[in-house]
């Protein structure tokens, strides 16, 4: 046995986990249309490549990476573009982004799929396939796979596999591990290939006793040296930081990446998906989702990316009484702004939500200072200060108390006896930080442009003054007279100048779009 | 609609419930106190709860704010209760209509209600009848039973005690020294003065095994309820081992250099309001720190001030003067005791 480390606080919330996995995992069918935004992974959104009324494949790119930071949208069966143009999606802002509909012809029409050894390839080449694959994390934050695993410099002692979901509701990693296992242990052979890292865990919670056994068999048969460890359950162990503190002991340092201390985490379902991108050639076409809360029957289905969210909890028999929706956990889950939106890369669940299941709060009271929030913290912050320089807008004070290394995992609202909406008030403080931040390096660019400016016509009278200085010399020493060779060199150093205050001029523009 | 945000869950529990365990947790120290004195003090509790709820009423509507929810948080009868049992249960009804008034409208409603009063509430309106109103707060009532003199002390009805409290009236051939005394920790002081040594004192019948007749025995009921507050995790062991521990050392200290001098440090825990400040009125959340080293430092000056002011102050108890002097420290001790967060514990990231 491992020795496990433990990690500050913590929850126990009813897990709700049962009702989902009495049923394997089951198909979805193909829905009526498809919506497919091509901004479903944290960073850049993917540039479109078809247009409506275009015949595509299944698999087909549809959307190119655009940006260091971007990854792979295709489309997810063969069918007609109905059209390309802005869709209600799932995103904490509300606002709609830009989607493909796709509607489907029933045929289910590969693109021609290429299998590759990876062993032939260099893991810069085997990333760019993962990028053009569109693999992103599933576990919800749908980072690029590819991103993570350039490594530079860095060397990785340990590949950890987060198969912990931690979080209430959600079993579709656990229905894939106990199915896929197979899969899995092959698709993090690849991944510790590509970070040539010493070891492999694979942190499961224990109250997922079929899944460890699964990813135990699957190990041993497998004959990798991987190891699967059973970790006590415990809200956010699932956490990157604190899934790495239990396994390895090791504490990321705040505002470090876990490749500083030589770790790396993915998420099984990646892992399942990076094994299926390598291996048989297929892009992220589809991924797990768990559908539950007040439904007739929960499940986890193999949703193609894309579906209407409406057709996919309709399998599962909505009760009437439902009013809601929530895609995620109830712990970091998101609400959906209407049921029309469909299922993306970071979709891991859908729970449907009635008053009876989730009655709204209490109004909340103020803080006494109980501190149940500090008990809990996982970052070990101080959630009760952090919630009054939030309060009073004192966001420098904020900054100083860490609020950065806050993750949002909601445990400290979840024990709140006042009923604080607690995380909502550090979100709001975040975005007024970042927003800030930006208004300044706006203001920043416009006052350097502004001194520029002053300078350059500063500098031109000089030179003005010079010339005549240097006409009047060339005047009196008429023969022997030459000019300096100073102006033109100052010239192209004007120029350069120049281009820097274009670009400078440019990224303002675009700030101010977003 | 659910709610608008994450999380959409939460443990089932609120302000109310965990002001009514504490309340609950009074409940075997007050027995105790009927027990020993005599039904009284149920009168200054129900006077200072009505009283409390009144003006917390009063001030929520001054100030523009809900009634109900703040009413059914059970905040201002905690407060109530606290300096209820800091008082004397004869002392006339409008002290402790002053007190709970003062206590609520100035020092909790003032600065802005429930959760924002620097100061414990109760101990300031402690500290506004013992300056105030000295006389009146020195009418604490001698347990059944106990002789003075040779004499077995008389003993109020509950009628009479009413009558007394109420009207001033006592019955015929009673007269108030027959039926009050001063405190064990002010007799203690009051005879030390007198060249008295501390076993000479201690042998006056007003005495018990370890404090004061009948007093030690509330102080057994306070701890028992404090010893709940922490099962039920309400309160941690930070502010109760501190202040108790450092109150044992200093006079423990002071009692091994001097023993005919400075009594026993098990005398200063069960005398005085020492259990119920541990346990209770220290550990007020909102005016104690936040910090569990903040609050070992905030326990442990509180018990030293304890001390000093009961040996060497001009105040029969030193836990109220000794809160409120502590509370004004908070902010200070809470910011230089900040826990390192995650990830910033050393450079390495090593555990």
């Amino acid at each position: 046995m491992r020795a496990l480390y433990h990690f500050h606080g913590g929850i126990h919330p009813p897990s709700n986990k049962t009702q989902s996995t009495l049923l394997g995992i089951a198909p979805a069918p193909l829905p009526s249309r498809l919506i497919v935004p091509f901004h479903q992974h944290a960073g850049e959104a993917a540039k479109p490549l078809v247009h409506a009324g275009e015949k595509v494949l299944k698999g087909q790119l549809i959307g190119l990476p655009d940006g260091f930071i971007s990854s792979a949208v295709h489309a997810p069966t063969s069918g007609t573009i109905a059209a390309i143009d802005m869709q209600p999606v799932a995103h904490p802002s509300g606002l709609p982004n830009l989607c493909a509909t796709l509607i489907p012809d029933g045929k289910e029409e590969w693109i021609p799929l290429k299998v590759i050894d990876y062993h032939s390839l260099s893991p810069a080449e085997l990333q760019q396939l993962l990028r053009m694959a569109g693999v992103v994390g599933l576990g919800g934050a749908a980072f690029p796979t590819d991103i993570k695993l350039r490594i530079g410099k860095q060397k990785i002692n340990t590949l950890i596999l987060n198969a912990a979901e931690c979080e209430p509701y959600i079993t579709c990693d656990d229905m894939l591990m106990r199915e896929r296992a197979a899969e899995i242990v092959q698709g993090a052979e690849m991944l510790r290939f590509m970070v040539d890292a010493g070891e492999v865990l694979v942190g499961i919670e224990d109250n997922k006793p079929e899944a460890i056994t699964a990813m135990q068999q699957a190990v041993t048969d497998s004959g990798m040296p991987f190891e699967v460890v059973s970790i006590p359950t415990i809200y956010p162990g699932g956490g990157a930081k604190q899934l790495i503190r239990v396994l390895t002991g090791l504490e990321v340092p705040s505002g470090k990446l876990p490749t500083d201390i030589g770790v790396q985490c993915f998420n099984v379902a990646t892992t399942y998906s990076a094994y299926r991108a390598l291996a048989h050639g297929e892009p992220l076409l589809s991924r797990i989702v768990t559908v539950t809360g007040n439904v007739r029957q929960a499940r986890n289905y193999e949703v193609l990316i894309g579906t209407p969210i409406n057709e996919l909890v309709a399998l599962s028999e909505v009760l009437p009484d439902s009013n809601s929706y929530i895609m995620g956990g109830p712990m970091m889950g998101l609400p959906l702004p209407t049921v029309h939106v469909p299922v993306i890369k970071a979709t891991n669940c859908i729970i449907a939500a009635s008053e009876k299941l989730f009655p709204p709060p209490p109004p909340a009271l103020p803080c006494i200072r109980c501190t149940r929030c500090v008990e809990v913290c996982p970052a070990e912050l101080q959630p009760q200060d952090l919630y009054w320089f939030a309060k009073a807008r004192d966001f420098g004070k904020a900054q100083a108390f860490s609020l950065f290394d806050c993750i949002e995992c909601g445990a400290c609202s979840y024990v709140c006896p006042s009923h604080i909406p607690l995380v909502q008030y550090y979100r709001f403080a975040k975005s007024e930080i970042h927003a800030r931040e930006k208004e300044k390096q706006t203001a920043d660019s416009a006052r350097e442009r502004h001194e520029f400016h002053l300078h350059r016509i500063e500098r031109e009278k000089q030179e003005k003054a010079e010339k005549l200085a240097a006409k009047e010399r060339a005047a009196q020493a008429a023969k022997s007279g030459t000019t300096g060779s100073a102006a033109p060199n100052e010239a192209t150093d004007i120029e350069v100048r120049r281009a820097h205050i274009r670009e400078l001029a440019q990224s303002h523009v675009e700030h101010s779009k977003e | 609609m659910a709610a608008l945000f994450s999380p959409f869950i939460s443990k089932p529990d609120n302000v109310a419930q965990i002001m009514l365990r504490v309340l609950l947790a009074l409940l075997p120290g007050i027995a105790l106190y009927v027990w020993y004195f005599g039904p009284a003090i149920l009168v200054s509790i129900t006077l200072a709860s009505i009283t409390a709820l009144v003006t917390e009423a009063l001030m929520l509507r001054l100030r523009d704010r809900p009634v109900m929810p703040f009413l059914k948080d059970n905040s201002a009868l905690l407060t109530a209760w606290l300096l209820a049992l800091s008082i004397p249960p004869l002392a006339p009804w409008w002290l402790v209509v002053v007190g709970t008034a003062f206590a609520i409208a100035i020092a909790k409603q003032l600065y802005g209600g429930l959760g924002n009063n620097p100061f414990n509430p109760a101990m300031v309106g402690y500290a506004v009848l013992i300056i105030s109103f000295p006389m009146q707060m020195t009418h604490w009532v001698a347990p059944r039973g106990l002789e003075q003199g040779g004499l077995v002390m008389a003993e109020l009805s509950f009628a009479e005690q009413l009558q007394y409290i109420f009207l001033a009236a006592l019955p015929q051939g009673v007269t108030l020294d027959a039926i009050t005394m001063a405190t064990p920790l002010d007799t203690l002081k009051t005879h030390l003065h007198l060249e008295e040594s501390v076993q000479q004192i201690l042998n006056m019948p007003i005495y018990g095994q370890i404090a004061g007749h009948g007093s030690e025995m509330v102080a057994w009921g306070f701890l028992f309820g404090g010893l709940y507050l922490f099962a039920s995790r309400i309160i941690s062991w930070h502010i109760p081992v501190a202040y108790l521990v450092t109150l044992f050392a200093i006079a423990g200290i002071f009692h091994l250099v001097d023993p005919t001098h400075y009594v026993a440090p098990l005398f200063h825990w069960f005398s005085g309001a020492a259990m119920l400040g541990a346990f209770f009125i220290l550990t007020d959340p909102v005016s104690s720190p936040t910090t569990n080293k903040g609050r070992l430092i905030y326990a442990a000056g509180a018990a030293l001030l304890t001390y000093m002011i009961r040996t060497f102050g001009g105040f029969p108890d030193g836990v109220a003067f000794a809160t409120l002097l502590m509370n004004i420290s908070v902010p200070l001790i809470v910011l230089y005791t900040q826990p390192k967060v995650f990830g910033k514990k050393s450079k390495e990231g090593k555990p």
